[in-house]
């Protein structure tokens, strides 16, 4: 192991250990608040980029997985009158119901591409939308409410906190293996050229939608979790077209097809609006802020944080290097400029 | 010598336009076959015909006796064709190496490593064929990094190396040398001579015609849709349908390319 993956090891292990004691730190409701909603939405957009991230199939429909685990979630509590910790073995019924959904949803959707592609996902997301408004099952425009739970007022977010940051890390660990696997190969592989690499033994029909129920497995369980958390899903909030947009915009800002730029893209972007909203009383102005850093990052970092950061850094560490080469009668001692490494930018140009 | 590949009166057309019309070429196994002909003449229809990315509308297409007609483009790729495009194909956002491991799906999966799909791509033994296979074709220090780094003909042999993944029976490229300076264009047809030796098959669709006159054994062309001459080089650069195909019946003959 060399050392630069032991720091990354090594910072990924601060930071999980930040991520376990930080509602026991700052025990403010209003905070513990901000990280649950913050978890929810990093488990919601790596669940999106291991879909659309990789393949390329940029989905504005992940809300209609996001609402059916809501919905599914939010029926079976009621009817099984489930109290107390026990609920949270629901989620993976509520992602089973979405990964159901996303098979006749991914067989439809997925048989066209890009921009066909997402207007096919927003009509099939408003399809669930109306369903839930008008469905007697579904409680209409009432929608479905949580029972009670009688857990300590002081640490009432910490629950809902620890099943988010579960469901986040899973997500993410789940991400990286099919990163690094055959599978996720294949979708990065569909991403830059579909036809290719169905000429080349990739079965592209079945990676996609393999991996677009694996995204509505996640999302769903997310969705049930958010419903426990907020008390009521209503066909408006459990199925809202801005989950879609703020999802990829995350995604985007982060860096799509990025491990690490969606989980960036989420914490910045959920505490900035979760902020916005308490500070600025009006709740049109959050949508605003959102539409407006939407733009920037289509101006100023069109391929997100981690890919942009990347980048700069590999050109400052070969600007260094090229300062760190020794002038002929210059100052810099040979011993030093010897030790400069092979440059790792070089094969890449 | 029996014919590996054979495409029996195959038609396609696209609207009005018909861009094979009866269609039939047939491809010795152990050889390297020129496709040539102007263009439009339906060369590359052809070739997405026998590797499923069109259907046709009527006719046939056999790989060693067995009927491959309309099958998808993964399974004619398993059955053993290997195909590069005219505009280089090669996945831009990934490494030289990875791309030679999504070639490698098919190989690895008659090797049992599709039961854990999320197993890590590209075993030892496909990372070291594809070293191999990039040695070969001169590019394997770029072997790391991302294909969109790479010039206009390092793509080229690269989407060959990846062809050559899957060791197919029958390799078709369609405009190897197009667009390659003259020293890499040695550099593939002596590439493609040693793969030959080795019993690769080949057939070549090039408007380059010294490439085509001096590497292959056979060679057919094409005009309107179907193969109008089909013979040695010699005997085909003489023939008079073929100046008539690249030429329309002309009188001049100053400026003939198959010369």
């Amino acid at each position: 192991m060399n050392r630069g993956t032991l720091l990354r090891l090594g910072g990924l292990a601060v930071l999980l250990v930040i991520a376990v004691i930080f509602p026991l730190v700052i025990t403010n409701a209003l905070y513990t608040q901000f990280a649950v909603d913050t978890l929810i939405f990093v488990a919601a957009v790596v669940a999106w980029n291991l879909f659309s991230g990789f393949s390329g199939y940029i989905s504005l429909g992940h809300a209609v997985f996001f609402g059916t685990g809501a919905y599914t979630v939010g029926l079976l509590t009621t009817h099984w009158k489930v109290i107390g910790g026990t609920i949270f073995a629901l989620l993976p019924l509520g992602g089973l119901a979405a990964a159901v959904v996303a098979v006749p949803f991914g067989l439809i959707a997925l048989r066209v591409r890009r921009h066909t592609f997402v207007v096919i996902t927003i009509a099939i997301f408003f399809i669930f939308q109306l369903m839930a408004f008008n469905f007697s099952f579904t409680g209409g425009n009432q929608g479905v409410s949580t029972p009670f739970f009688l857990w300590t007022a002081a640490s009432y977010n910490n629950p809902f906190y620890y099943v988010g940051l579960i469901l986040a890390i899973g997500a993410i660990v789940l991400a990286w293996l099919i990163r690094n696997s055959r599978f996720g190969l294949q979708l990065l592989a569909i991403r830059d050229d579909e036809d290719r690499a169905r000429g080349l033994g990739v079965r592209a029909m079945r990676v996609k939608l393999s991996a677009f129920v694996i995204s509505g497995f996640i999302t769903g369980m997310v969705g049930g979790l958010w419903w426990f958390f907020i008390g009521q899903a209503l066909p408006e909030t459990a199925f809202d077209p801005t989950f879609d947009l703020t999802v990829a915009l995350m995604a985007f800002l982060g860096g799509v097809g990025t491990l690490a730029g969606p989980v960036l893209g989420a914490l910045i972007l959920e505490p900035l609006q979760q902020w916005d909203a308490i500070t600025f009383t009006n709740g049109f102005f959050a949508e605003i802020a959102l539409g407006v850093v939407f733009l920037l990052v289509i101006l100023f970092l069109p391929r997100g944080i981690v890919p942009t950061g990347k980048e700069l850094l590999t050109r400052w560490q070969a600007v260094r290097e090229r300062r760190g080469q020794p002038a002929p009668g210059g100052a810099a001692p040979p011993a030093g400029g010897a030790e400069v490494p092979t440059p790792k930018t070089g094969s890449v140009r | 010598m029996t014919a590996l590949l054979r495409t029996e009166g195959v038609s396609k057309s696209f609207g009005g336009v018909q861009a094979l019309d009866e269609a039939g070429i047939e491809v010795d196994e152990g050889s390297i076959a020129g496709l040539i002909g102007p263009n439009g003449s339906g060369k590359t229809t052809l070739f997405n015909v026998i590797t499923g990315y069109e259907r046709v509308d009527s006719g046939h297409v056999y790989l060693g006796g067995k009927d491959i007609t309309n099958a998808a483009p993964d399974k004619v790729f398993a059955a053993g064709i290997g195909r590069t495009f005219q505009l280089t194909r090669v996945f831009s956002r990934l490494t030289v190496m990875e791309n030679m491991i999504v070639a490698a799906q098919h190989h690895e999966r008659g090797q049992g490593r599709l039961r854990n799909p999320l197993a890590r791509a590209g075993g030892p033994a496909t990372r070291r064929r594809a070293m191999e296979l990039l040695e070969f074709t001169g590019i394997a220090g770029h072997a790391g990094a991302l294909a969109e780094t790479l010039s206009y003909g390092q793509r080229k042999l690269l989407e060959m190396s990846y062809v050559l993944m899957a060791s197919p029976s029958i390799v078709l490229l369609d405009e190897p040398a197009g667009g390659v300076n003259p020293t890499l264009i040695t550099t593939i047809a002596d590439r493609i001579r040693q793969l030959n030796e080795q019993g690769t098959t080949f057939l070549i669709v090039e408007h380059n015609m010294d490439f085509v006159m001096g590497l292959c054994d056979k060679v057919t062309v094409l005009d309107y849709g179907s193969a109008v001459v089909s013979g040695p080089p010699s005997v085909v650069r003489t023939d008079p349908k073929v100046l008539d195909a690249y030429l329309g019946t002309a009188e001049d003959d100053d400026d003939i390319p198959v010369g």
